[in-house]
């Protein structure tokens, strides 16, 4: 039941791997009450057989209208705060010409969402929402035919205002929404191509909303997985070994089963403590003794890194273009410096839960996921059900970052539910979510460059260990470099997975922080050798509108002001950032005063929603920048909880400063990660430009900062 | 020991007769099924679990039942009045003070009582009270923003 350790690197979000298309017939078993228009169903039978699946061409999946107008948005991604519950309603309203106010979010339900690969990788507005967008454009498109064949008016006479279908300059020839779908199957084929709106046709989109789940979520009325109550359901408590290579030798619950009103249940692997109170089933489950052989810890997060250098890994080449070693020789100074970051937790305020209710060969399952549908896999599997005899619902999830795109706590209480034949859920506490999280993989990146008497970059050596490759290529101008990742399959002592911006925080941090060194070799302003060396439009663009939100003036590094800058591109979406530090000398505290972040993301459908991403990546990313580090040995998690692991809190904050670019790009890219991996590169940039000394490895702890100084 | 405590919940007299040791966490959420009230860390480091009782922010996950007999609970809940909500609440809505929403109900209650003693409370005031509750989606500035609204309108008597 343990994940293997790099299970979830595969979900680099580059490429759908795709499982299971959604036929026909499944369409019109589910779909059969309400308004079904047929389109070609060929591409995903392509996708089948290629072994890929993708988003389905009928819109009946991504949408239904009701026979009282309401508009439901049946999508298969979840909400854990990044606010797509108002975003994709918003698209969805735009392009079928209904009020918001009229659309339901149906989200991460696997019986009538649309499927769905999972909630991650700053894909749902990108990738799914054009989808959804074409899904709504067609089904206005059909509903406008069918409205002229009823009104008996053309078709090019027909406007349609939040779901009234009405002739232009004749508000009386109208007819709904709901009156045409009502009680109705129709089988129809859009002749031709039916286009999105453009940003000159936007109502909805583009214009700024505040969170729809705000009310709901104020009142605590918000259901999260823990929330959900049946009737005779069970809180169970598992056994957990102390160290992820731990064998369990022997066991005693006898104490465990004298509590009570507990029920002790073994399985296999699966230990567990059940009762009608969670918190007496963990007051038992403590009762538990257990022996373990945990074998003698080989690497901490100490020794971490050279071992993950002495690993045996495989090279992957990235990009190259010249030669770089014949650029070494034309430098005027070359540059040799290794960047180090440790394991950083995921962290969510609610931990991994999950209900599931198995009744005879069904199951139902309640789970905080950003992955329902390979959850219904993972509990059909377990359970030895067929997947279709799985129903998995998702309440809100009390955020994710990456961290909850593995479900083992929905096995677990799949199994467990199964066995006892009542409703379990299995809810972590904050030992078993460190313990179990798929940490952000701890990483060494290697950087040899070089420039020229002017301050040119001659060469650009670049190679990366373990983070992975996201966000590795540099994107300034350089006649010789060569980007090259390094990655091995069971590298780490225990999982690791995507968080937030997978491999971009690490990779921006180590470009960035070289660029700087750079530029104070050469006693040029970082800002200026950046424009120096960057001609990519957009990134300048992000740069300059930062630069001058911030009222930058050059000065030669280290300026003492304490000022750092970073550029950086993560899901399409580029990104300028400027921060702004104190540092204690004496104790090497780092108080950030003052972020400014631009970004360029295309079309941005909720601004304020997107705003607040930023400002979210912001102070996130001050925790990987500053104090996150998994403290471990071998596969002992030595964190348990939020004394140790110290997360950002109000006390830390900067005074931030955000700017969207009004962009010319009329696609939408990612939002819920970019701002987020230049955090890293430019405090540390901040560091050095206030006490002129550089900390090349995260977090930059007080520790790290004071050794620093210490060792000039 | 199964002892029966009484106490005020949302204004409410009610009794409980379980084992008093409980956290009231514990009871509030399963026993009494108010599940406004979060589990985050289990040891008091968060601040998701907060309630107030007899006005004063606790952490209810470090709260027996047994400390709570014959006092006034208020969880978030009980906050809205006839259906209309706080003026905290509503602040957080109108400044998008949240994300995921898990720590909301703690931020919430905690603001209360710091409002409650402290009427006018600067951003500083307001950061050192709030320092110890926890959010990792990073709504921070705009919770702060929130609670400054709130706290003027309060003051307003509105």
């Amino acid at each position: 039941m343990k994940m293997k350790n790099d299970d979830y690197m595969e979900l680099d979000f580059r490429d759908n791997i795709l499982q299971f298309p959604l036929n026909r017939r499944d369409f019109l078993k589910r779909f059969c009450g309400g308004l079904v228009v047929l389109f070609t169903i060929g591409d995903a039978e392509l996708l089948a057989q290629r072994g890929r699946r993708d988003y389905p061409s009928d819109f009946n999946a991504y949408l239904l209208i009701g026979a009282d107008g309401r508009v439901a948005c049946l999508t298969g991604k979840i909400e854990m705060g990044q606010g797509i519950i108002t975003s994709l309603a918003q698209m969805l309203a735009d392009e079928l010409d209904v009020s918001i106010d009229s659309v339901d979010m149906v989200m991460g339900d696997t019986d009538r969402s649309v499927w769905d690969m999972g909630t991650f990788g700053s894909l749902t507005t990108r990738h799914f929402g054009p989808y959804m967008r074409k899904a709504a454009a067609e089904a206005r498109a059909v509903l406008i035919e069918l409205a002229a064949e009823q009104l008996n008016v053309a078709i090019s006479k027909l406007t349609v205002e939040d779901g009234i279908v009405f002739e232009k300059g004749n508000r009386d020839r109208r007819i709904s929404y709901a009156q045409l779908t009502k009680g109705k199957i129709i089988e129809r084929h859009v002749s031709g191509d039916v286009a999105i709106k453009d940003k000159t046709q936007y109502k909805i989109m583009g214009k700024s909303f505040l969170r729809r789940d705000a009310l709901e979520k104020v009142k605590g009325e918000a259901k999260y997985a823990g929330d959900i109550r049946l009737p005779d359901m069970l809180y169970a408590k598992v056994l957990r070994p102390p160290a992820h290579d731990a064998k369990l030798i022997s066991v005693d619950t006898s104490k465990a089963e004298k509590v009570e009103g507990a029920i002790v249940i073994r399985e296999n692997d699966l230990i567990a403590v059940l009762h009608k109170h969670p918190d007496i089933a963990d007051k038992a489950r403590a009762l538990i003794k257990a022996e373990y052989d945990t074998p003698q810890a080989k690497v901490d997060e100490k020794s971490i890194f050279d071992y993950l250098l002495n690993y045996p890994s495989e090279k992957e080449i990235i990009s190259q273009a010249g030669d770089v070693a014949q650029g070494a020789k034309l430098a005027a100074e070359t540059f040799e410096t290794t960047f180090y970051d440790g394991y950083v937790a995921h962290a969510p305020m609610e931990t991994h839960t999950a209900i599931v209710d198995v009744k005879g060969n069904k199951a139902t399952a309640w789970v905080g996921t950003q992955r329902p549908f390979a959850a219904k896999d993972s509990i059909a599997e377990a359970l030895g059900f067929p997947a279709e005899k799985v129903h998995v619902l998702t309440p809100f999830v009390g955020g994710g970052f990456g961290g909850k795109s593995p479900h083992q706590q929905a096995v677990e209480a799949a199994r467990l539910s199964k066995i006892t034949g009542k409703p379990v859920q299995v809810a972590w506490n904050r030992a078993e979510e460190f313990f179990y999280d798929t940490f952000r993989p701890a990483a060494v990146v290697k950087i040899k460059s070089g420039i020229s008497d002017s301050g040119a970059i001659v060469t650009w050596d670049y190679q990366v260990y373990f983070a992975g490759d996201r966000g590795a290529e540099h994107f300034y101008e350089i006649p010789n470099y060569s980007t090259s990742s390094y990655n091995a399959r069971g590298a780490h002592p225990f999982a690791t997975g995507p968080w937030r911006a997978p491999a971009n925080n690490t990779n921006t941090f180590a470009r960035e922080s070289q660029i700087d060194i750079m530029a104070a070799k050469a006693g040029i302003d970082p800002m200026e050798f950046r424009l120096k060396n960057l001609k990519h439009e957009q990134l300048l663009t992000c740069l300059k509108t930062a630069a001058d939100k911030f009222g930058y003036t050059p000065a030669k590094p280290p300026s003492g002001r304490g000022i750092g800058i970073a550029l950086g591109i993560d899901a399409d979406t580029f990104v300028a950032t400027i921060a702004q530090v104190d540092v204690n000398r004496d104790t090497g505290h780092v108080q950030v005063k003052r972020v400014v972040c631009a970004q360029d993301m295309g079309l941005c459908v909720n601004p304020e929603g997107a705003i607040i991403q930023m400002e979210g990546c912001i102070t996130m990313g001050l925790g990987y920048a500053l104090t996150e580090d998994i403290h471990f040995e071998g596969g002992h998690i030595i964190d348990t909880n939020f004394d140790a692991y110290e997360l950002p809190r109000f006390s830390w904050l900067p005074q931030i400063e955000t700017v969207i670019i009004d962009s010319k790009d009329p696609a939408a890219h990612g939002g819920g990660e970019p701002a987020i991996i230049t955090m890293g590169g430019a405090i540390a940039n901040a560091i050095y430009d206030a006490i002129g000394v550089r900390v090349s490895q995260m977090p930059m702890s007080p520790e790290r900062i004071k050794a620093a100084l210490k060792n000039g | 020991m199964n002892e029966k405590i009484t106490f005020t919940l949302n204004g409410e007299p009610i009794s409980v007769t379980t084992d008093s040791d409980r956290m009231l966490l514990w009871v509030l959420r399963t026993d009494l099924n108010l599940t406004g009230t979060k589990f985050g860390c289990g040891e008091g480091f968060c601040g998701a679990c907060t309630v107030l009782v007899d006005n004063e922010a606790i952490r209810s996950c470090q709260t027996s039942l047994k400390d709570i007999k014959g006092k006034h609970v208020i969880t978030i809940e009980g906050l809205s009045n006839n259906g209309a909500l706080h003026p905290i609440q509503q602040a957080f809505v109108d400044h998008d003070a949240l994300q995921c929403g898990f720590c909301t109900p703690g931020m919430i209650l905690n603001a209360y009582s710091m409002i409650i003693k402290n009427p006018n409370p600067s951003m500083k005031d307001i950061i050192e009270n709030m320092d110890d509750n926890l959010c990792r989606c990073g709504a921070h500035n705009r919770i702060v923003q929130a609670i400054q609204s709130a706290a003027k309108i309060m003051q307003g008597g509105k």
